[in-house]
């Protein structure tokens, strides 16, 4: 019960969290919650003895993402809208196959012998330096796999970014 | 076998076959090559003259029946074969046949002269020339009806020459629809006779249908009517007979064929073809039983007093011959019937030569009085045309049956026959009668034609002037139309020319010596005819005290002079003036007279009936062929009709309506199915996860248990 | 309740929260924010199961939710950059408005 608490507060938090980024009208109280979401999520960690998952979490959901978010609400000017209609259309459809597969997986969790066992007690040690061995080991593929897959994405969104820029000088030359 | 035959019986079959060539090669000609065609007609005709001479030499040294058979079509295991044989009566035929027949080609080079259809007039004659050969030479009763047939398609052809001419057409048409009629009889008979005796052979070195284990086979059998199959066999093949000799009461064909011209006539309405038909019942003698020839003597003697009365009454020239021509067949045919085969052939003969002189001579008489041909239209020719009106004469004496011309000899030989006959006299007292009442329309016809004025429109212009054309066609009067058409002026009566009369003068010297062949005192061409090899015969005199002959050659001399006498009566003593006086017998019996200047309504007769029942079995077959299987086919095309616009609809509505449904249905599905691409992305996201929950529900389910 | 099995259940539950999410909202950036919430409910799992699960000392999960993280971290980026692209392009961020793609 005492390593369950913390957990359960965080676990609370975080949902809380992220729901209220789900249902929030505007758009910044959203990104402002999804914050707390992502903050919970790596106290989770953390709780949860994943130390290096949960800081890197920290600085790149919290500190990257979250403000990328920001940034894109803050681009894109959607809160006129949102105010009126928050909502899709047809949108307890969504919600009905969400609360469905909340159930399947819930069910799949409830119904593994896995979670029915006998769990390890204590958190296994997971160093910087074990990490560093194993990426550099084991995952050293997916290491340079992932090195290139955000050069792309960085050139990506450059490039998405340039495109606009270009048409639009061009469509303002040929006015 | 070949090698003991002589070298003309194997060669005979030249003898038709020269003219039917020359008839092909006649065909292929152009209209203008007349001297050709007549060339290779006349030519033709005299090489077989020659052949049938030698052929007759051959027999007069050795009066044995010559046969060649030949097999010529296979069906099954039997053979039909073919083949010509020589014996007396074939050789005698074959002189008489060419030589009568040369004659006539030589006299048609001047009577179809100014014809146009020149050379398709040789080429049919040589045509028949050759038919009428075959049948002469024929030991297959196939062969002769082939040729036989040929001789009547040559007949229709001839007589139907000037075809332009509706009453040509017609004459042609109604002597070969007549003749047909007595050739389905030959047919039936031939048929029989095959079936009976297996084969169709006459003579076939023991084996052949005229020989003795045939015969007796035929006449064992019975039929109907209690007739022997003989009998029965011989009365059919004597129906072909009546039907191309034109004997009652199949003769209705014989006088409306001389609408042909006048060489036609005499070659084959008077001399050859229809002497066919005796020469057919001569062949088949053997044949022929008691009974068949019991009925061969009354149609005969029938025939021949029934054509003299209706004789007497007749206007037109060629038609007071014709009658005769079917009176005189049937004195023929009563020679055979009573007195066999030398009887009635001798009479053949003898009739040919001077019937063949009748015609040309009439048609010399025609030509010169610019084709009239109505005997009160003419009179006084004897001073215009004495070559033609001697000869006329001759010919007339010797077919009254005058003493010691021709006629006189064989048709005494018929009365003797018929007077000794067992079976009845009548055909003697119709005989007898006959020849009195030839006498008469013949004497008749002569005053009519030769004697008295001349009864003719007055021609207004001479011959020269014609000639030399000094007159213009205008003026040329009076016209009369000729028989092909052209408008001919009525001039002057005038001679023939020499290439017409020539053939009149030999014939006339045949007409009077040709008897003495067959006179009681030396009856040479009743000996020949029997084939027999022997001593020559002597000329007897002895042979005249015959018990009975005398008195009858006394009566029928009698009957000759009385109807001589009578004619000279009523015709010669008065001339006739006007060509519309009434006839001098009409005066004195006006109602037999008229009921015989129409032919005694047979024509008529066959109209009503025969006619009528032909013209009602046409109409009813039409009515058949119209309405009931008209009917039959039409319903059946209405029925096609309506099936088919029933598949139209079913393939309209069913076949092309269930596609475009089915189709539609298709479209509708994609329509309803491309819904599901709203281009939303929410939506998308929706049903992967929708589909994800599916999945995983199936995956825990299978895995629960 | 297993420790596990409460972990399994919290991500669960913020996995569907954040579907529904992605799945009702109109704005184009929630939807991203809510796919960024059901791959950080993955990522829970993952720790969840790499701390109760057999074989820890193997570091899989934990290794695996870093990569994740790399990965999320640049799908959010070209996420977004497309999201104002297509701003720019049709004036909205509205998903319910951007309907190009139908049929």
């Amino acid at each position: 019960m005492r390593t369950t608490l913390p957990f359960l507060i965080l676990a609370i938090l975080t949902l809380a969290g992220g729901v209220a980024a789900m249902t929030l009208r505007k758009l910044v109280h959203c990104a402002l919650a999804l914050t707390v979401a992502f903050a919970g999520l790596a106290a989770l960690y953390l709780n949860l003895g994943a130390e290096f998952a949960g800081l890197a979490q920290l600085l790149v959901y919290v500190g990257a993402i979250a403000i990328l978010i920001v940034f894109a609400i803050l681009l894109t000017r959607g809160d006129e809208d949102q105010a009126k209609h928050p909502f899709s259309p047809a949108s307890l459809g969504g919600v009905v196959i969400a609360l469905a597969v909340f159930g399947v997986l819930a069910w799949a969790a409830e119904t593994s012998s896995l979670a029915q066992g006998a769990v390890a007690e204590t958190a296994p040690s997971a160093t910087m330096r074990t990490i560093g061995f194993v990426l550099m080991q084991r995952y050293v593929l997916p290491l340079e796999v992932i090195a290139l897959m955000l050069t792309a994405a960085m050139i990506g969104a450059v490039l998405l970014a340039l495109r606009e820029k270009r048409t639009k000088t061009a469509g303002s030359a040929a006015e | 076998m070949s090698a003991n035959l002589a070298w003309i019986v194997r060669w005979l079959w030249l003898i038709p076959a020269l003219p039917m060539v020359a008839a092909g090669l006649s065909a292929l000609l152009k209209k203008s090559q007349r001297r050709l065609s007549a060339t290779l007609a006349i030519g033709s005709m005299s090489v077989s003259l020659v052949l049938s001479v030698w052929a007759f030499a051959l027999m007069l040294s050795n009066p044995v029946r010559q046969v060649v058979n030949f097999p010529w079509m296979q069906f099954g295991t039997q053979w039909v074969a073919l083949g010509w044989l020589l014996d007396p009566l074939a050789a005698v035929m074959l002189v008489m046949v060419s030589f009568v027949g040369l004659l006539i080609f030589i006299y048609s080079l001047g009577y179809m002269a100014h014809d146009d259809n020149f050379t398709r007039f040789f080429c049919f004659l040589s045509l028949f020339a050759g038919a009428m050969l075959g049948v002469v030479i024929a030991n297959s009763l196939v062969l002769l009806f082939m040729c036989w047939e040929v001789v009547g398609l040559t007949s229709y052809l001839l007589i139907g020459f000037w075809f332009h001419r509706p009453a040509a057409a017609a004459a042609a048409k109604k002597a070969f629809i007549t003749t047909r009629v007595g050739d389905l009889g030959l047919l039936l008979g031939m048929v029989w006779l095959y079936a009976q005796s297996g084969t169709l052979l006459f003579y076939d070195h023991g084996a052949g249908c005229l020989e003795q284990s045939a015969l007796a086979g035929l006449a064992g059998h019975l039929t109907i009517a209690g007739m022997t199959v003989a009998t029965a066999i011989s009365l059919l093949i004597f129906c072909g007979a009546v039907g191309k000799s034109g004997q009652v009461p199949l003769h209705v064909w014989l006088p409306d064929a001389m609408e042909g011209p006048t060489p036609v006539s005499a070659l084959i309405h008077a001399a050859t073809m229809v002497a066919a038909g005796v020469y057919l019942i001569a062949r088949v003698y053997p044949l022929m039983s008691p009974h068949a020839l019991m009925v061969v003597a009354w149609v005969g003697a029938i025939t021949a007093f029934f054509a003299a009365c209706i004789a007497v009454a007749q206007n037109d020239i060629k038609r007071i011959l014709a009658y005769s021509t079917v009176s005189q067949l049937g004195y023929m045919m009563l020679g055979l019937g009573v007195g066999g085969v030398a009887v009635g052939m001798f009479h053949l003969i003898t009739h040919a030569f001077f019937k063949a002189l009748l015609f040309l001579g009439a048609g010399s008489v025609i030509h010169g009085c610019t084709e009239e041909q109505d005997i009160r239209n003419m009179g006084g020719l004897r001073r215009f045309m004495p070559i033609t009106f001697v000869t006329y004469a001759a010919a007339m004496l010797a077919l009254c049956g005058f003493p010691l011309f021709a006629g006189f000899w064989s048709k005494d030989e018929i009365l003797h026959a018929a007077h000794g006959w067992g079976v009845s006299m009548g055909p003697f007292y119709l005989g007898a009668v006959g020849a009195l009442l030839t006498a008469f329309y013949m004497t008749r016809q002569v005053f009519y034609v030769f004697f008295g004025p001349r009864r003719a429109p007055e021609a207004t212009v001479t011959p020269a002037e014609v000639a030399a054309h000094a007159v213009s066609a205008e003026e040329i009067e009076p016209v009369v139309l000729t028989r092909d058409g052209e408008e001919c002026a009525v001039i002057d009566p005038h001679e023939s020319p020499g290439v017409m009369t020539v053939p009149l003068s030999i014939l006339a010297v045949f007409a009077v010596f040709l008897g003495f062949v067959g006179t009681p005192a030396w009856p040479w061409f009743q000996t020949f005819l029997s084939g027999t090899p022997g001593a020559p015969l002597s000329f007897a005199l002895a042979r005249f005290s015959e018990p009975g002959l005398l008195p009858l050659m006394a009566s029928s001399s009698l009957l000759v002079f009385a109807g001589l006498i009578l004619g000279w009566w009523l015709y010669g003593r008065k001339p006739i003036v006007r060509a519309t006086d009434p006839d001098a017998l009409e005066r004195v019996m006006p109602g037999p007279f008229h009921a015989l200047a129409n032919r005694l309504y047979v024509d008529e007769i066959y109209g009503f009936t025969v006619i009528a029942l032909t013209r009602f079995a046409s109409g009813f077959s039409n009515f058949l062929d119209r309405w009931v299987w008209g009917g039959a086919v039409r319903l059946v095309e209405w029925l096609a009709l309506r099936v088919s616009w029933f598949d139209f609809g079913m393939d309209k509505v069913v076949v092309n309506g269930g596609f475009d449904l089915g189709c539609k249905e298709v479209s509708l599905g994609g329509r309803l199915f491309s819904r599901l691409q709203s281009g939303r992305v929410q939506n998308y996201l929706r049903v992967i996860a929708a589909a994800l929950v599916v999945l995983a529900v199936f995956l825990l389910w299978g895995s629960r248990g | 309740m297993n420790p596990l099995a409460a972990c399994l259940l919290v991500s669960a539950l913020l996995f569907s929260v954040g579907l529904a999410g992605a799945l009702t909202r109109r704005s184009a950036i929630l939807v991203l924010a809510g796919i960024e919430l059901m791959l950080n409910a993955a990522n829970l799992n993952f720790i969840g199961f790499w701390r109760f699960g057999p074989h820890p000392e193997a570091l899989t999960g934990l290794m695996f939710v870093i990569f994740a993280i790399a990965v999320a971290a640049a799908e959010a980026a070209v996420g977004l950059a497309l999201i104002l692209a297509i701003y720019r392009h049709a004036h909205t961020s509205d998903v319910s408005e951007i309907q190009e793609m139908k049929g």
